[in-house]
């Protein structure tokens, strides 16, 4: 049986995030798998990772309540990898009324924590468990500020946390879909327990 | 990380900023209140105007970028990204607006042109830009000068979807006409369509603009949204059809769904159920050529 994974197709950069885990599950070398797009809840079936991709958080938590996604999101049992607006959504609070999040790691985020788009940047970041800088791309992205216990810290700059994982989850303040380094993708997929064959 | 080494405005932060756009409704609003009601509504970007395109038509004489003091106050309004609109080559308003913090600027026909010869170069900016286009080539000249979004033109400001569904087939028909095309087809092919020959190369091996293509120019429903969505658009402009209809905030939320869900005649139909009049529209072989937005700049 194959890996089947799936990526949250409301709004967004659906598209980069479905090639991103490809090259990852490549990259493992994981020849029988399938990535597709979740837009009802019975598309959650069988997926055991699910991005939840960068795009408009206000948008996509609007879109999750009309297609009935929430409780299915709440209590999914796999693990789910999320960026930048996916950070926002999966967090327990937000400086912002207007998103309603899923509460799935404890964590407060605020939005566009670096301000509008001309202070979106890229830059060379130390991730742990990696063993060499990783180059991110942050695009009016959210920090966080704090977490809870039980959720681990993997990148901070300045600004703020910008990667945690909890469990089998992580989010990423920056967009590791965009580049073609997969080796944050790897990380997730091999907390999910994904092996080559 | 050091701080030097943050970089700022790069090609793949501007193509990357479109990218988060996709699969969303961006909507023209004139002042915060309407902003607001867009944002609720589920809109992923506002575009920042004096005047929708409709009431440009009406009022005539030369339109230009919108008051900064309008678009601040939008800005401030919402915490989705802000866009405003410039006359074609108009680089000094550009100017303006990246200084004011936009999310992105529209060089847009809907204005008055401010240069028939040249289109702004782009790339000297670090905001990114969306441009208009009506086929295949226009898109690429545009993509080339720096555009990271393309939009198809359609006829701003009728309510009538038939120029958008020309200047959508236009681009996604010849991208499909070359398919399987040899390096030399499309090379002379390029010639005919006054496109850069490795920007046609590069859009024909990924089957699709190398940017974000939105739809824009008469979209009046959700309907004419999901219509466009079927046909290769990566999302939707919509300028007059939300605030000149009977329902604006019913409108924005129907359109927005009908995106979401552009390949399900159910949902379509019962969004669309009791929406109120959609704006009056024209018929656009009605005008005169002078009045025909989509032929400013090529």
């Amino acid at each position: 049986m194959g890996v089947r994974l799936g990526v949250l197709a409301l709004q967004g950069d659906v598209s980069e995030h479905i090639l991103g885990f490809e090259r990852a599950l490549m990259a493992i070398g994981v020849g029988d798998y399938a990535v597709v797009p979740v837009r009802r809840p019975r598309d959650l079936d069988g997926i055991r990772g699910l991005a939840i991709p960068g795009g408009e958080s206000t948008t996509i938590s609007r879109l999750i309540d009309k297609n009935g996604l929430r409780d299915p999101l709440v209590h999914f049992e796999g693990g789910i990898f999320a960026t930048c607006a996916g950070m926002v959504l999966v967090a327990d609070r937000v400086d912002d009324p207007r998103v309603r999040t899923l509460g799935l790691i404890d964590m407060a985020v605020q939005r566009n924590a670096f301000g509008r788009q001309k202070e979106s940047f890229e830059a060379d970041i130390e991730v742990r468990g990696l063993d060499r800088p990783y180059h991110a791309y942050f695009i009016r992205a959210p920090v966080a500020r704090e977490v809870g216990s039980g959720v681990e810290v993997l990148a901070e700059i300045g600004a703020g946390i910008v990667a945690v994982r909890k469990g089998q989850h992580m989010a990423l303040s920056f967009h590791p879909e965009l580049g073609g380094d997969t080796r944050l993708h790897v990380m997730f997929l091999e907390g999910l327990g994904v092996q080559k064959g | 990380m050091k701080l030097e080494e943050l970089r700022f405005g790069t090609e793949l932060l501007k193509r990357g900023f479109a990218s988060m756009q996709k699969g969303g409704v961006i909507m023209d609003v004139v002042n915060a209140e309407q902003a607001l009601i867009a944002e609720e509504a589920g809109a992923v970007a506002v575009m920042a105007l004096e005047r929708v395109p409709a009431d440009i038509r009406k009022a005539g004489g030369v339109a230009r970028m919108a008051d900064p003091a309008i678009i601040l106050e939008i800005m401030d309004a919402v915490s989705i990204p802000v866009m405003a609109k410039v006359r074609i080559g108009h680089f000094v308003e550009a100017q303006i607006l990246e200084s004011l913090g936009v999310d992105m600027i529209d060089e847009s026909e809907v204005l008055t042109p401010a240069d028939e010869e040249f289109h702004i170069d782009k790339r000297a900016f670090s905001v990114p830009f969306v441009c208009g286009a009506r086929d295949l080539g226009e898109a690429l000249r545009r993509i080339h000068e720096g555009a990271a979004m393309v939009r198809t033109k359609g006829e701003a400001g009728t309510g009538n979807v038939v120029e958008a569904v020309r200047h959508m087939r236009n681009i996604m028909g010849e991208i499909r006409a070359l398919q399987g095309k040899t390096p030399q087809e499309i090379t002379s092919r390029a010639r005919d369509l006054e496109a850069p020959p490795d920007l046609l190369l590069e859009t024909v091996k990924m089957g699709r603009l190398p940017v974000v293509n939105f739809s824009a120019g008469g979209i009046a429903t959700p309907a004419d949204a999901a219509l466009m969505m079927q046909m290769g658009a990566d999302g939707v402009f919509v300028g007059s059809g939300i605030f000149h209809s009977g329902n604006p905030e019913r409108m924005a939320r129907a359109i927005v769904e009908a995106v979401n869900h552009f390949d399900d005649p159910k949902v379509i139909a019962e969004v669309s159920k009791g929406l109120g009049q959609p704006m009056k529209g024209i018929d656009v072989h009605t005008l005169r050529e002078d009045e025909v937005l989509q032929y400013r700049g090529r």
